[in-house]
């Protein structure tokens, strides 16, 4: 099973194992993961769930959408390269480990 | 006989799947929607997935079967038309949307669009001017202190701000109503209520038709913004027409029927209020609980691009599926003492403005509009007193009040 590790605003991590497929937002809305609003729920309309992916496991995530490219321009914190939606992120079966660090603020 | 002979929903009415639980309340019916609770309590309790038999449709009720629908737009699509129609099968009444009823890749270069154009930082610069109208409509309002709730601030509100933000002129708004009040009518089936929205629309299509043209727009409008889209090579002219139609049926319908939605809520839970009140901070996360409890969309389809098995259950090529939105906001495995209003509650990733790639793209502005009334309110209003029982309009999809006697309590400022 994948796992996903948030380090939180604060530096905690927090590592949770998913079935293949899991979403990045609704894992961390789900698990109670401080820094995610999602106040969109998952419509790439908000910019609420902003993360910065590390380098490891990034290259298996699909390239940044075009309606994610102009949300990521509404994100509270600083705009890297980096940068991601956590809504648009599943984490597949390929991926063993995806680490995500949240922005300290998204709004 | 053979598939190609089914019409509405794809599956003959009386067929019914073996092993999936049916339904044979309409949804649709004025029983049914002047309190549909219960009815999605039944429907979610006979299974994640059911058989609607009098329109021959599938259904999802529940959180995790309504998420499945909604984040799968391969299997689930919308080009097929986001309600009972089968646009593969029968003739739409109107035009289909280029941004509802579009799948990906058509889907994502005007969605695009407008999500720049109703992003959070694009919303930020008509904070100030609506927190200004905001304010003034509800100053006006307190010192009548009685007036119609829906009418005169859920209604008046949005024509104003909204309108404006689009760029229409001031003038013939009041066509903007029965337009919306077609199209969310049309996501359902085509019976009485439909024909008689149909009859009573009138002059409205002519209306719009012309305000949503290029010279009719104000400058720095989302209109014009629009238009500028189409100038820079991302859609076509005639494409930035049609999202201006898309905006003005979409963005305000809704945003009334959810500030009803609001007053009434708060009339009938003055406790609520009181936190609200006391607290404006919490505004926000206090709409968000009104669209989980009170939600204005209730349903609206997808339809199978291909077979596919949903919750165990294996759905043919075309097959339409009835996703109950507010059925899966209400959802006690999913939500802690779902039927109770609680805006201390933080509603994340409640399903009002759907989910994935066709969630709500007004939303935010939606939001913005909610938020500021509700703080306007806060800042002035010791109770909302409703002065009778609200008066519920009835359309096929979204749900909300018409008229909502109030009487608007002053905080008193004395010693203050």
């Amino acid at each position: 099973m994948p796992t996903i590790v948030y380090i939180e605003p604060d530096g905690q991590r927090k590592a949770i194992q998913v079935e293949a497929g899991a979403n990045v937002m609704r894992t961390a809305v789900g698990n109670g993961v401080d820094g995610i609003v999602a106040e969109c729920g998952g419509a790439a309309m908000c910019a609420t769930c902003h993360v910065y992916v590390a380098e490891e496991g990034a290259e298996l995530l699909p390239p940044v959408g075009e309606v994610e490219n102009e949300m990521l321009e509404s994100a509270a914190a600083e705009r890297r390269d980096s940068s991601r939606l956590s809504c648009q992120l599943n984490v597949t079966s390929h991926i063993e480990t995806l680490v995500v660090r949240i922005p300290d603020r998204q709004m | 006989m053979s598939q190609v002979d089914y019409e509405i929903g794809k599956a003959r009415p009386d067929q019914l799947p073996p092993g999936v639980p049916v339904i044979t309340f309409d949804p649709y019916s004025d029983e049914v929607m002047s309190n549909p609770y219960p009815y999605y309590q039944e429907l979610r309790e006979a299974g994640p997935i059911v058989w609607m038999q009098k329109y021959g449709t599938y259904a999802v009720g529940s959180y995790g079967s309504v998420i499945r629908v909604l984040t799968d737009h391969e299997s689930f699509c919308s080009s097929a038309g986001v309600g009972l129609t089968n646009f593969h099968t029968e003739t739409p009444w109107r035009k289909p949307s280029i941004i509802l009823e579009v799948d990906p890749p058509e889907h994502s270069r005007t969605r695009k669009v407008f999500s720049r154009i109703l992003s959070p930082r694009s919303l930020n610069k008509l904070r100030e001017r609506f927190e200004q109208e905001a304010h003034a409509m509800v100053s006006r309002l307190v010192s009548r202190e009685v007036c119609d709730g829906v009418r005169d601030l859920a209604e008046a509100y949005p024509l104003k701000v909204f309108a404006d933000a689009v760029g229409l002129p001031p003038d013939g708004r009041e066509h903007l109503l029965p337009y919306g009040d077609m199209v969310f009518n049309a996501f359902g089936p085509q019976n009485d209520r439909f024909r008689e929205c149909l009859a009573r629309l009138g002059p409205s299509i002519a209306w719009i038709t012309e305000v949503c043209q290029r010279e009719n727009l104000s400058k720095g409008s989302f209109g014009a913004e629009l238009y500028a889209a189409a100038d820079a090579g991302e859609i076509t002219h005639e494409e930035a027409g049609m999202l201006v139609r898309t905006m003005l049926s979409a963005g305000l319908d809704t945003t009334i029927f959810t500030l009803g939605n609001a007053l009434v809520c708060f009339a009938r839970h003055p406790h609520q209020w009181a936190i609200v009140r006391d607290n404006p901070a919490i505004a926000r996360q206090a709409i968000e609980e009104v669209l989980r409890y009170d939600s204005t969309f209730h349903s609206y389809y997808r339809t199978a691009t291909r077979p596919v098995t949903l919750d165990g259950v294996q759905l043919d090529k075309n097959q339409k599926i009835l996703v109950l939105i507010a059925s899966a906001n209400r959802d006690s495995s999913h939500w802690s003492s779902a039927d109770t209003f609680d805006v201390r509650r933080k509603p994340a990733a409640n399903l009002a403005f759907g989910t994935g790639i066709h969630g709500c793209a007004g939303q935010m502005i939606a939001r913005l509009e909610a938020e500021i009334v509700l703080k306007a309110l806060a800042s002035q209003v010791e109770r909302l007193e409703a002065l009778g029982e609200p008066e519920l309009h009835f359309n096929n999809t979204v749900r909300g009040y018409s008229s909502l006697p109030l009487r608007l309590v002053a905080k008193d400022r004395k010693g203050k």
